[in-house]
């Protein structure tokens, strides 16, 4: 099954996001080796360069490493994947806060409804 | 290394129509590259040329550092947009065609994929449907070991599931050293798996340039952005 992508995005960059969200998902597994280059670039239905180009990103970020012979693994460093969950977790808390303020909702609105909603949850 | 193949005022003319014009074009290795254009643009006559099929009236093609000819034959592998295979072969006799004329021809390669498409090496070309005998040529054409691909619209007359096993086929045979040429309409469906997109127009090159760059520069996708070049 390919992976699903949207039309307005470079494609390698929405690559590494679906990684990211895989890792903290724990589809990948700390430490866990990755598949290579060209089985996850099949797997996704994806160019093996922009596959290569998305890993390097996430190299670079340190959320993967890659040992020499063996090929590529997640990350056993904790605070890495903290730090990962932490962004994603702002990234959408500054998305939803835009959404409300185009629907013209004040801070204190949100929090009443937040805390609304909450309080039907339990 | 070497570019992979370069051309220089390209031109080709048909009588009084000209089909491509002074056309400067340089492919690298290792890249996945779609020639994209409208109806009679000049997709197939650049992809002739490329095979020497047709000759140019003036310009020149260097492949692999040779004209076209025996030497280039030997690293380019041709899907031509119709089919040259007589109805009266099986597929095994295409498959001996094929281990006779191509020194990098892989009849495993070729066999594992027949198998996988549900193809039957027995069965006569005559008594296909149009879309299966386009698969068995694209097969054909993909398990040799080549440094061209040249694809002259693979996916138009096959089914999704099949259009998937193909794309399929292109990335797992992909190696640093080759590069793979695709000209299709069909452009959502193959734009994830293109390095580069070239877009052809009126025997003209209007745009070569890299997936990621569209997208990061139009915010649109290569069908877009296609869609908005083009608009009839």
């Amino acid at each position: 099954m390919a992976w699903i992508l949207d039309d307005s995005r470079p494609i390698y960059l929405q690559i590494e996001d679906l990684i990211k969200a895989n890792i903290i998902a724990g589809v990948y597994q700390p430490g866990q080796k990755l598949p290579s280059v060209r089985d996850l670039a099949a797997e996704a239905a994806v160019n093996p360069n922009t596959m290569q180009k998305a890993l390097t990103e996430l190299e670079r970020s340190g959320l993967v490493y890659t040992q020499r012979t063996s090929g590529r693994f997640i990350t056993e460093d904790v605070s890495k994947m903290t730090e990962l969950k932490e962004q994603i977790a702002r990234e959408q808390i500054q998305l939803f806060l835009k959404n409300m303020e185009q629907l013209g909702l004040t801070r204190d609105d949100i929090r009443r409804l937040l805390e609304k909603e909450w309080k039907e949850e339990s | 290394m070497e570019q992979l193949m370069n051309c220089q005022g390209l031109t080709k003319r048909f009588g009084y129509k000209t089909a491509l014009d002074g056309v400067n074009l340089t492919l690298e290795r290792g890249r996945i590259i779609g020639l994209l254009g409208p109806n009679g643009s000049g997709k197939t006559t650049l992809i002739k040329l490329l095979n020497g099929l047709l000759a140019p009236t003036s310009g020149t093609i260097s492949i692999n550092g040779s004209a076209p000819g025996p030497e280039t034959k030997k690293i380019v592998s041709y899907l031509p947009e119709r089919t040259y295979f007589n109805s009266w072969m099986k597929v095994t006799d295409i498959l001996n065609f094929f281990c006779d004329f191509y020194e990098d021809f892989d009849r495993n390669r070729a066999s594992d994929m027949l198998r996988r498409l549900g193809i039957d090496e027995n069965e006569r070309l005559g008594s296909m449907s149009k879309g299966t005998k386009e698969k068995v040529q694209l097969i054909m054409v993909m398990s040799r070991d080549a440094q061209l691909y040249c694809l002259d619209e693979p996916i138009g007359g096959v089914d999704p599931a099949a259009r998937d096993y193909i794309l399929q086929t292109i990335i797992t045979n992909y190696n640093e050293n080759a590069s793979v040429l695709i000209s299709t309409h069909l452009i959502a469906d193959i734009e994830n798996v293109l390095d580069d997109v070239i877009f052809i127009e009126n025997g003209h090159i209007r745009l070569h340039a890299s997936v990621d760059e569209i997208r990061e520069q139009e915010g649109k996708s290569v069908d877009a952005l296609f869609r908005e070049v083009f608009r009839c």
